[in-house]
């Protein structure tokens, strides 16, 4: 019996074929490289909001302030409160009350969007392309964050979902107290529930999980390489993920404490 | 004074190119300690053959680290568990008397098996046939020292002219992508004044062709600690950036870089 041999060598079947390239810039969304491109830039604005959001609620630590109302007169409110309204006046006059918030909304909203499609499109890539070991594999390189990149993923999409119900929408699992604008008394009501605090803690660690590959793998996906602050790239992540945790988990804490509370 | 191993192999046997596979264990005794990996797998073939049983067929050449044609998976990781050598480099004296190695193909989609160990590697190729060719002036050679090339420059290309085309990178990766050899061959004729003429049609071509085979990467690292050659992760972000460039200039606009 002759010994067997391939037909065809596995280079005349690719997995895939090249698509007809679309115009400047769409083209660099059809390939993984410009996929990987475009979850690196949308990963920096969504991580920008985390660090923004974050630092905005340390205000509830801040307390109740006196201020000057709209309407001319001393009005006594938590400063988060405050905080709230300011971000829907941004640019008044300029533009109408609330339009730059939403603007920044969209972009956010397509950012996620976006950082979404690619992470789906590229893990169906990768799953079509592998074969799977029958034998253990032994990692090096791979830590628990960049393996689980595609569970923190969907984990932090569910819950921002619940997030924005619980304390935006005033759906769901929200609070029987909810009202619209109180960001304060809202925070404080839905964080002293034990369980919702417990889920909210689990899905930070699962963020911050998210950020320490992310935050990382960014800079190689943007080609942004260079041999002498190489060494600090995992640590920035290690850093910013810490931060963004520490920073989150001290609200549900301070809340069940007592620390924060409602007179 | 070289140890003598005894050594419980569990080593995947598959008869042809789509037939179901299995692994088989087989008791390797009594085997040097300054023995290489395959030549511990010589002496067990021998051994099978004087009972009429067929050899393991395993991928191997120049058996120095050179050629890029051995490699397996052993205990899970691309050419074994020691760093930067191939698994013809890799010597028995790494391993300890009694264990059991687990050997099995690369695997990849890109990778079909051939037999038992041996994987058909010619994706490979096909990024390197659309990476083209570099214009070389033809003739009589040039002095040495026409081109002035930093030493920093030639010390980079240098290390990615490394690569041996052993695949390792692929089999390594989680999503079997293959980034690590497509950045190296790349960044080898990038890095170079000889290689600037047609950088951006080449690492676009390249990464399109090997984008064809191959899965995404996604930054675990496990190539760069896999590879005989040590090939950096640095040039996969030097890729990245070549390749956006490309897209961004037009070729008219390549001409003026
Ligand atoms: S980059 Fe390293 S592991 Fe990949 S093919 Fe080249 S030598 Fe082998
Ligand atoms: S046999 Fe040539 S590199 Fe191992």
């Amino acid at each position: 019996m002759a010994a067997p041999t391939l037909a065809k060598n596995s280079a005349d079947t690719p997995l895939r074929k090249k698509r007809r390239e679309l115009p400047f810039p769409l083209n660099l969304y059809q390939t993984a490289v410009g996929k990987k491109w475009v979850m690196a830039l949308t990963g920096i604005m969504l991580l920008g909001f985390v660090v923004f959001h974050m630092v905005g609620n340390l205000k509830v630590y801040l307390g109740e302030v006196q201020h000057l109302s709209p309407e001319g007169e001393y009005v006594t409110d938590y400063d988060i409160n405050i905080y709230g309204e300011f971000l829907r006046d941004l640019l008044v006059p300029l533009l109408p009350r609330t339009y730059l918030l939403w603007i920044l909304r969209l972009g956010l909203i397509a950012a996620f969007a976006l950082h979404l499609h690619s992470a789906i499109s590229l893990s169906k890539m990768n799953l079509e392309s592998n074969n799977r070991y029958e034998s253990k594999r032994d990692w090096v390189a791979a830590n628990f964050a960049s393996r689980s990149m595609r569970w923190t993923g969907p984990i932090i999409f569910l819950y921002l979902l619940f997030h924005l119900a619980d304390l935006t929408w005033g759906v769901g699992a929200a609070s029987s107290e909810w009202e619209r604008g109180e960001v304060y008394q809202n925070l404080v009501h839905s964080m002293s529930r034990p369980g919702i605090a417990i889920v909210y803690i689990v899905c930070n660690v699962a963020l911050c999980v998210h950020i320490f590959h992310g935050a990382y793998s960014m800079f190689q996906s943007l080609g942004i390489n260079n041999p002498v602050y190489n060494q600090l790239r995992r640590g920035f992540a290690a850093g910013l993920a810490l931060l963004i945790l520490v920073g989150n988990l001290s609200f549900p804490i301070a809340i069940l404490a007592g620390i924060v509370d409602l007179p | 004074m070289s140890k003598i191993l005894n050594l419980t192999l569990q080593v995947w046997r598959q008869a042809g190119p789509n037939k179901p596979g299995t692994f088989e264990t087989y008791q390797a005794n009594g085997i040097s300690d300054d023995a290489s990996f395959l030549e511990m797998l010589d002496i067990v073939n021998e051994r099978l053959i004087a009972d009429n049983k067929i050899p393991i067929e395993f991928p191997h050449d120049c058996r120095e680290g050179i050629c890029g044609t051995c490699g397996v998976m052993i205990n899970g990781q691309a050419h074994g568990h020691e760093r930067g050598t191939a698994t013809c480099q890799l010597h028995m004296r790494k391993f300890s008397d009694g264990d059991t190695i687990v050997v099995e193909p690369w695997r990849a989609k890109a990778f079909p098996i051939v037999r038992d160990l041996v994987v058909d590697r010619s994706p490979l190729d096909a990024v390197i046939a659309a990476g083209g060719f570099i214009t070389a002036p033809t003739g009589t050679a040039n002095d040495a020292n026409d081109i002035r090339i930093p030493k920093e420059v030639a010390d980079s290309a240098m290390d990615a002219a490394a690569c041996i085309g052993c695949g390792a990178c692929v089999a390594a990766c989680p999503n079997s992508a293959g980034q690590l050899f497509t950045s190296a061959k790349i960044w080898h004729l990038n890095s170079l004044p000889q290689g600037q003429a047609e950088r951006y049609k080449r690492t676009e071509a390249m990464v399109e062709t090997m984008e064809q085979f191959f899965g995404s990467c996604t930054n675990h690292g496990e190539c760069s600690e896999a590879c005989p050659k040590e090939i950096s992760l640095d040039f996969i972000a030097y890729m990245n950036r070549d390749y956006i460039k490309a897209k961004v200039k037009n070729r008219r606009l390549a001409s003026q870089s």
